[in-house]
């Protein structure tokens, strides 16, 4: 683990310099979901269960900012380190394992997608939209949906060979995962089957702690979604180290 | 039992294909081990197998005395240094902080790197180029920047997988430089290349590999004296244009000829004799070139015959 913390700080490294062109990026677009969505959409939807529409959508930001964050760490950056600069050859050829490297990714995964959350969280709160101090154990709660995306983008980046297979993952899994989680509007209104899919996406068990920690209704269903996010994070967390080696080592 | 790397019948399949048939080498501790031959002949298999990146698929394989199966572990690995084919340096980096980072794999705090990676810049003749991104270097110093990488850790062993590969003549000059000056402190070196000059500038020892097999081992100047006389004469001349019965009359003189690559080659214990009797063989002496026989000479020998080529 000494030595996935050593890979972490390599990540660090370059991502303090890239912070800021990321931040805004990443901050643009769940602010613009937010403004359409809210403003605009949420001028027809008067009654979320006792909640604005905007009330109702700012926590899923959170969790769905933080998603994004981590799959395209996972997805497009690792590939990049992966096959075009080879950095984990280099890794390899120290004193790593695949799975010091795995986990490494991972947690820098986990990171990107508290800062990020962190960041949107404090977007949401300058817009009035954060009402219990619930919301300050969000960063912590993080890890958990944090590592259930990494080792989902990871493996699925594990399995591919070319860089263009990379947007299936991100139309076919991830925008699935955002349009069905509960962002937009209550799982409960979906047909019944798709009530019992989300419970196999990961994003729903986030949104609902998000939502459940901004807005200040905590009850026990909470424990619920994060057992089953770290139910997630135990099943995936050997297929990513499985589909590394099959492509670092011959 | 002194040998610091140590394989037996080593051999590595890719499904059907057998990329390494079974080889077996001995390294002595501060000596220059080197593996030469074509590409595909299965060099950087038998490195990658030895740093860990390849599985062994028969065979056995010692580093230090211990033995490895399947693969190399991380704390032996702790005691090389590599130098792989291809510069997998961090790009996202600048270069003291490759050093920095690569230091951290080791265990070796950030200050101890800082100063070892200021060194080293220093030694590989870099400390001008500290701060600078590693995508500003020329191929050169990316390459000695590699090389400072693999010895952030005080290796036992340096492995260098085609070290000089795609550098101009004064870039590999400097790089032969250092890893010479490495050598004189006591380092194992195991180097694979596919230029003769490089393997009779550095090495103690060579194998001589092709198709998956060693052909020959030994040092520079023994391979010469096994495989081919002291002499050899180029015949610029294509094969069909070769006056008849040549080979009788090269033999009469006491030469030996060789057909390698689409040439004739006239080895000779007495270069100077053959030289200036070779009207009698029926070629004019300005289509031929002597020359002392060299490395090259004895791998085209073993190797040159490919159907290919």
């Amino acid at each position: 683990m000494n030595m996935a913390f050593s890979i972490l700080k390599r990540h660090l490294i370059v991502f303090r310099r890239t912070l800021w062109s990321n931040m805004v990026f990443n901050v643009i677009e769940p602010f613009l979901y937010l403004s359409a969505m809210g403003f605009g959409l949420g001028a027809f939807v008067q009654d979320m269960g006792g909640m604005t529409y905007i009330q109702f959508i700012a926590p899923g930001m959170v969790a769905s900012a933080s998603m994004w964050a981590a799959t395209f760490e996972c997805t497009y950056a690792s590939f990049v380190r992966l096959h075009f600069q080879r950095t984990f050859h280099a890794m390899l050829a120290g004193p790593a394992t695949v799975a010091d490297v795995v986990a490494g990714e991972v947690l820098f995964g986990i990171v990107k997608n508290i800062v990020f959350g962190i960041i949107i969280l404090v977007v949401i709160g300058i817009m009035g939209q954060v009402q219990s101090v619930w919301s300050l154990l969000i960063p912590l709660f993080l890890i958990l949906p944090g590592a259930v995306f990494s080792l989902m983008a990871l493996s699925y980046t594990g399995i591919i060979n070319n860089i263009d297979y990379l947007n299936y993952y991100i139309t076919l899994i991830t925008t699935p995962m955002y349009l069905f989680a509960g962002v937009f509007f209550p799982v409960s209104t979906m047909p019944e089957w798709l009530q019992t899919l989300a419970w196999f996406n990961p994003l729903y068990h986030s949104v609902e702690v998000c939502r459940g920690l901004v807005v200040g209704q905590v009850s026990i269903i909470l424990w619920q979604h994060a057992a089953s996010l770290v139910f997630f994070s135990v099943v995936l967390a050997p297929l990513p180290v499985y589909f590394m080696r099959k492509r670092l080592i011959s | 039992m002194s040998y610091i790397i140590q394989a037996e019948n080593l051999a590595k399949s890719y499904g059907e294909f057998l990329a390494l048939k079974g080889i077996s080498f001995r390294i002595n501790k501060g000596e220059c081990y080197g593996f030469l031959g074509h590409n595909g002949a299965g060099k950087s298999t038998t490195m990658r197998m030895i740093y860990g990146l390849s599985t062994i698929s028969e065979g056995w394989l010692e580093v230090l005395g211990e033995r490895i199966a399947p693969i190399t572990p991380p704390h032996l690995k702790q005691v090389f240094g590599i130098v792989p084919q291809e510069d997998n340096l961090d790009p996202d980096l600048t270069v003291i902080e490759n050093l920095e980072v690569y230091g951290g794999y080791f265990k070796i705090s950030g200050k101890e790197a800082r100063i070892r990676g200021q060194e080293l810049l220093e030694f590989m003749g870099l400390s001008d180029k500290t701060n600078v991104n590693v995508e500003k270097l020329s191929g050169g110093a990316k390459r000695r920047l590699v090389i400072a990488r693999a010895l952030i850790n005080k290796p036992k062993i340096i492995i260098l997988d085609e070290p000089t590969t795609g550098l101009d003549p004064q870039a590999r000059r400097l790089v032969w430089q250092k890893l010479r000056r490495l050598k004189e402190e006591g380092v194992t070196m195991l180097l694979t290349t596919h230029y003769m000059e490089e393997a009779a500038q550095l090495c103690d020892r060579l194998a001589i590999m092709n198709d998956g097999l060693i052909l020959a081992e030994g040092s520079p100047e023994k391979l010469i004296n096994e495989y081919v006389l002291p002499f050899v004469i180029e015949v610029r001349v294509s094969i069909d244009m070769l006056p008849p019965n040549i080979n009788e009359k090269i033999g009469a003189m006491g030469g030996r000829a060789e057909y390698m690559v689409d040439s004739l080659f006239i080895f000779t214990e007495n270069g100077r004799e053959m030289w200036e009797n070779i009207h009698e063989t029926g070629l004019a002496q300005h289509a031929c070139y002597l020359r002392p026989a060299n490395l090259e000479d004895v791998f085209l020998k073993l190797t040159g015959k490919r159907e290919e080529l």
